[in-house]
């Protein structure tokens, strides 16, 4: 167990960012925090990242505690946090020898992990270049060789592919994945996005500040047996209780605009709904649980 | 944990960030010079007012360089720097070197009209680093009040409030022996007043002595001790507003 994170709470003020969290990492897991926006995934990203204190439980990182250890915590981890935290005045290798300084590194083996690093994620070719003049994904990019100068043994990373185009989010992804099979790293980052869950090891489901559910997707998944049935209609809501007594009490809800409901057949009830209601469905889809299903069930909430 | 390497690479950064901007190096090269002119102008002759704008440049450059500690807390660099190992004080440290070793050329560019404004040069080299001096604990002074800032435009609004009562109140516009006995006690408990008063009397043989200059350097090494010391206790503290 690399991380662990015991009853953690914290508030601001009267507002409830943290409550009660409780969750492990094993050493080379890549481990997702998924949660909407405000759902304290961000606050327990600083806290392991020993950039905010807890009121209570506890967090270890890497065997040692983040409040009385900070330290030892920093030099462990890696992170990458939303907002870019690269000098945008100096050059590429500049800013990577600098961080390289602040993590006590120097001469020839700083110069020879830089080297490593800007060949690997593919930026060798712009190490003189000012960060100001790079692309979004060329800067995530240095950001990563980043966080990983100091060969930490966890990287945290913070919504790491908010703000890039598809091409480059895909890029990101295959680096991380050529990273873990060479390295065995351990992984931990934040996310609202489901096809980036859906990569993870492992996932915690956060919303409002409390831990939800913890599990592999598909673990997760398993928990709603059946298919998700979607119905598109004029008038969701008449359509819900007509399916409702139709259908002998099936509890159903309207998501979005459209009549939601699981059942254990899908392509079966899907035949007997359109024969029922010929009029009243404009469209009518089944598909297998996706971890915006779990979190539906979970929370009665979006994404 | 290496104390130097950090604290280094941070005072080089600044340095780089600097020379890159050149209409910043321009700006810093003219304006001491230019300042002294127009204000020694007005007053008639070149000399009375030359320790004022001496102390005025290297206390405002100081000062103001830590203008970019907010900078660096808005574009994400400053997250950077504390969730690395490197010891808290090396870091305040190096951001200080960098604001101070500009604000101390700048007043050097000054202090090198030292004749030109007829002023003996016997202690040119004493002054030179009591503008060393001055300005790293004036950047020290900038840094703490930057540190609680969040946007450009309170800092600025901030430092006016601080700033200017503090220059007023120095000495580099009236002599303490000239003012109403509780002027002068509220000039006696302002720093600068010990800044001002150990270079006017380093420079000018006639100047007032309004404490000896032994005792007005111990006091402004340690006013930029004690603030490097709260400084570096309050960067320990974790914060949400680190996080922006």
């Amino acid at each position: 167990m690399i991380l662990s994170v015991e009853h953690l709470k914290l508030h601001y003020g009267q507002q409830r960012a943290l409550e009660d969290v409780s969750f492990s990492v094993e050493a080379g897991e890549l481990f997702g925090i998924l949660g909407p926006n405000g759902c304290g995934k961000s606050t327990m990203f600083r806290v392991l990242a020993t950039m905010q204190s807890q009121q209570s439980g506890t967090a270890s990182v890497a065997g040692f505690d983040v409040l009385k250890d900070p330290q030892q915590v920093r030099r462990r981890i890696g992170v990458v946090f939303q907002s870019q935290s690269l000098d945008k005045y100096l050059t590429v290798e500049e800013n990577l020898s600098s961080q390289g300084h602040l993590y006590g590194m120097n001469g020839a083996p700083l110069k020879a992990r830089v080297n490593t690093l800007l060949d690997k994620l593919k930026i060798a070719d712009r190490r003189d270049s000012i960060v100001k003049t790079l692309s979004g994904g060329l800067k995530r990019r240095v950001e990563i060789a980043k966080a990983l100068l100091h060969e930490p043994q966890i990287l945290l990373m913070d919504e790491p592919t908010t703000g890039l185009d598809p091409v480059a989010r895909l890029e990101l992804w295959s680096y991380l994945d050529d990273l873990r099979k060479q390295s065995g790293i351990t992984i931990i980052l934040t996310t609202h996005m489901l096809d980036e869950a859906d990569r993870c090891d492992r996932l915690l489901l956060m919303h409002m500040g409390i831990s939800v559910a913890c599990g592999t997707p598909a673990e997760l998944k398993r928990n709603i047996s059946g298919d998700v049935v979607e119905i598109e209609s004029d008038d969701a809501e008449s359509l819900r209780q007509g399916v409702f007594l139709h259908f002998d009490k099936q509890p159903c809800s309207v998501v979005d605009g459209k009549v939601r409901t699981i059942v254990a057949d899908g392509a079966k009830f899907v035949i007997e709904a359109a024969a029922a209601f010929p009029n009243a469905i404009r469209g009518i889809s089944y598909r297998k649980p996706s971890l915006e299903d779990v979190f539906l069930k979970e929370t009665g909430a979006r994404l | 944990m290496n104390f130097l390497l950090p604290t280094w690479t941070l005072w080089r950064r600044d340095l780089i960030r600097f020379w890159r901007e050149k209409a910043r190096v321009a700006a810093f090269a003219a304006s001491p010079i230019l300042f002294w002119f127009v204000i020694g102008s007005g007053f008639g002759n070149m000399s009375t007012f030359f320790p004022g704008a001496l102390t005025m440049t290297v206390m405002f450059a100081a000062i103001f360089s830590t203008m970019s500690l907010i900078e660096d807390r808005n574009e994400g660099f400053l997250l950077g720097m504390l969730v690395s190992p490197a010891p808290r004080m090396s870091l305040v440290v190096g951001k200080l070197l960098g604001g101070a070793t500009m604000a101390w050329v700048q007043s050097l560019l000054l202090l090198s009209m030292t004749t030109v404004a007829g002023y003996p040069v016997d202690n040119i080299v004493a002054a030179a680093g009591l503008l060393w001096l001055i300005a790293f604990s004036f950047t020290a002074l900038g840094f703490l009040i930057a540190w609680q800032m969040n946007s450009s435009a309170g800092y600025h609004a901030m430092m006016n409030l601080v700033l200017f009562p503090m220059w007023m109140l120095s000495g580099a516009i009236f002599p303490p022996s000239s003012a109403l006995p509780w002027m002068r006690a509220v000039m006696s408990a302002n720093p600068m007043t010990y800044a001002y008063s150990a270079l006017w009397q380093l420079l000018d043989p006639k100047a007032d002595h309004f404490a000896s200059v032994e005792y007005c350097v111990a006091v402004t090494a340690g006013f930029g001790i004690v603030l490097v010391l709260i400084s570096s206790w309050i960067v320990s503290r974790p914060s949400t507003r680190n996080a922006g």
